[in-house]
């Protein structure tokens, strides 16, 4: 099991080396920072020594070191739009991204499991038709479509929930919130279903598709043979075992939640880290963009690294070929 | 009627017809077949692949998978008829008054929960005994089924037994609660050679000393002759033969199973050639009219093509055939 976590630790930090070193990559490839950092005006001695002082010069396995040793302790550079500390930019915004990405996933498993298990059970049924018909929307509907029609319907026709915006969010020092302020639950609701919609849809059809095939099983068969009940047969044998599919793409897809929330915070004018990375491609502020890759990068690899452990929680077979291994 | 004890029957199915509607009409997969099982006997029940056996199995415990359904006749057990009991009451009979036994037990067990768990979970549905009386009477079966270090091995999952170990949880799931009946579909086949004997020996015992009748489905006819006390041959949904299983395999009546008796191979015979019947059992859909068996029926005559034979008592036995209607009408 030790054996098993180390694996995957060591595995994580190569990803994580590969992802630096593209990072790393992107400001040489968008042309010569020194450009980037001083006027037309500027001499060619001063941004020779500018150069000299910023190390460009340094063979560029030296550059990519530093590059990562300080990246390692949260030092991303300095915006080149707003001059502030990459690291602080983001902080900042952090909390807004990781809220409605938090909720929005909630939002699609909470709804979408159960859809899944009423329709993989219920086949044919009226509800389990419309059901399936909504997830189709859900599914073929682009996001910033669905976020501008929900606008339209919520909060310009109905006016019951706002258009943009966080709504009042408490500061709590290192976290700013709008879960405890009735007006940053309401700014939540339309961007949260926004983002989760799709992802809802994708469990649900999961769910379905997964408890279809566990129920066709030889092991339910045996456990409706024994006389057990209904819900005992349904969900205590065959959703749990549909969970490691589940587990696997609900993992994935909150990686993608975060990382493609930039569409529903555009839309939404979410002040997240989404909307910051939008403006930073407009600007070309190279180091909010590497430092948006790594870490989306190092959310992804987290996730990744829970979601094999929840395998092992869930499945004991898992749990034994990895304690061999 | 000296088979069929004189006690009532533990399970009678009389004249019970299964229906598959499909978009070609209708498939009668079980055509009007009859049968007890006394207390305390094994009942095997023998045919090829499609012959309508485990279909047979699976609608006395009313698990028939749609569109399946019963569509004629009844079943009684211990005299209360089942075959058309609502879902909740239905549940009460399966695994507390008929177990069943699976063909595969690598796939029966639920891979994600110890064998206690399941032993547990039906023990308790059923018996409604608390935690640790349902944890200790797991630790008997199991025990009992042979499971060596029961105590220890219950908190091991599925994957961590053998085949024929599991086969052995299956029966003891099936006997959680003291069934009155086991069916036991196929429990041998999956298993390796090896083990099969041990496996039906251990359903035998346990069946025997829990007072449990047994239906046996297998196509294994040695397992038949050395385990059942009467047997049922089947042929396309019918039954071709019941009787004493000594009277069946050593006095065949119908041609059918004369042709599968002679088809087991011989040790002490050294033939060049397995035997066999010509031809194979029809579909569903083109089952010939009269007797289903007249295609491939080596003493077929003008009435087997055109009449259906009905089961005709000739013994202790019962011969759905023509060959054996003259004498019984001269009697």
């Amino acid at each position: 099991m030790l054996a098993f976590i180390i694996r995957r630790l060591i595995q994580a930090v190569i990803v994580m080396v590969v992802v630096s070193l593209i990072a790393f990559l992107m400001f040489r490839f968008v042309g010569d920072p020194i450009n980037q950092m001083v006027g037309i005006e500027t001499s060619v001695e001063q941004r020779e020594a500018l150069r000299e002082r910023l190390g460009l010069n340094d063979p560029l396995i030296l550059q990519f070191w530093y590059f990562i040793s300080s990246a390692a302790q949260g030092d991303f550079g300095v915006s080149y739009q707003f001059r502030q500390p990459v690291a602080d930019l983001l902080a900042a915004r952090m909390p807004a991204t990781l809220e409605l990405s938090f909720v929005s996933a909630l939002f699609a498993l909470l709804v979408g499991i159960p859809m899944g298990v009423y329709t993989g059970l219920n086949r044919g049924t009226a509800l389990s038709n419309i059901f399936l018909s909504v997830s189709l929307i859900g599914i073929s509907l682009p996001v910033f479509l669905i976020g501008i029609l929900l606008i339209f319907v919520f909060a310009v026709n109905l006016q019951w929930l706002p258009s943009f915006g966080r709504g009042q969010v408490v500061d709590l020092g290192w976290w700013t919130t709008g879960f405890l302020t009735a007006s940053g639950l309401k700014a939540l609701i339309l961007p949260a279903i926004t983002l989760g919609l799709f992802q809802m849809t994708l469990i649900m059809r999961l769910v379905r598709s997964e408890m279809m095939e566990v129920l066709r099983t030889d092991y339910i068969r045996f456990a409706r043979a024994r006389g057990l009940s209904a819900r005992a047969v349904n969900f205590g044998h065959a959703l749990k075992n549909t969970l490691v599919p589940v587990i696997t793409i609900t993992g994935l897809q909150l990686g993608s939640v975060i990382a493609f929330a930039i569409i529903t915070e555009t839309v939404f004018q979410w002040p997240g880290m989404g909307l910051l990375f939008i403006q930073a491609v407009q600007n070309v502020d190279i180091p909010i963009m590497a430092a948006y890759l790594m870490l989306i990068a190092f959310l992804f690899v987290i996730i990744n690294l829970l979601v094999d452990l929840l395998y092992v929680a869930v499945d004991p077979r898992i749990r034994l070929t990895g304690r061999s291994a | 009627m000296t088979g069929e004890s004189a006690r009532e029957p533990v399970l009678s199915v009389r004249n019970l017809r299964v229906e598959f509607p499909t978009r070609n009409g209708v498939l009668t997969a079980i055509d009007d077949v009859s049968f007890d099982v006394a207390p305390g006997e094994v009942l095997g029940v023998v045919g090829e692949s499609g012959a309508g056996k485990s279909i047979t199995g699976t609608s006395i415990i009313g698990l028939l998978d749609p569109p399946g359904r019963i569509a004629g006749g009844e079943i009684r057990l211990e005299g209360r008829r089942i075959d058309n009991l609502p879902m909740t009451e239905m549940r009460k009979i399966r695994g507390r008054r008929i177990g069943m036994v699976f063909q595969d037990p690598l796939t029966s067990l639920n891979p994600l929960y110890t064998v206690g768990r399941q032993l547990t979970e039906t023990i308790r549905t059923h018996l409604g005994l608390g935690r640790r009386a349902a944890m200790d009477r797991a630790v008997a079966l199991l025990d009992e089924v042979g499971i060596p270090a029961a105590r220890r091995r219950i908190d091991a999952y599925p994957h961590q037994f053998s085949g024929g170990m599991r086969q052995r949880v299956v029966i003891a799931l099936a006997l959680a609660a003291d069934p009155v009946l086991v069916i036991a579909d196929e429990p041998t086949t999956a298993l390796d050679v090896s083990v099969q004997a041990q496996v039906i020996n251990v359903l035998k015992r346990m069946c025997r000393e829990h007072g449990a009748s047994v239906m046996l489905i297998t196509h294994d006819m040695g397992v038949i002759a050395e385990t059942a006390d009467r047997v049922a041959v089947m042929y396309a949904g019918r039954i071709a033969e019941i009787g004493p299983v000594r009277q069946v395999v050593q006095h065949p009546l119908h041609p059918y199973t004369v042709g599968l008796m002679g088809s087991i191979p011989k040790l002490d015979h050294n033939e060049p050639r397995l035997r066999q019947i010509p031809g194979s059992m029809p579909r569903l859909d083109s089952i010939p009219p009269g007797c289903a068996f007249n295609p491939r029926c080596p003493q077929a005559f003008a009435r087997c093509m055109l009449e259906r034979p009905e089961p005709i008592p000739k013994g202790a036995a019962r011969v759905a055939c023509w060959l054996h209607a003259n004498e019984e009408v001269v009697a």
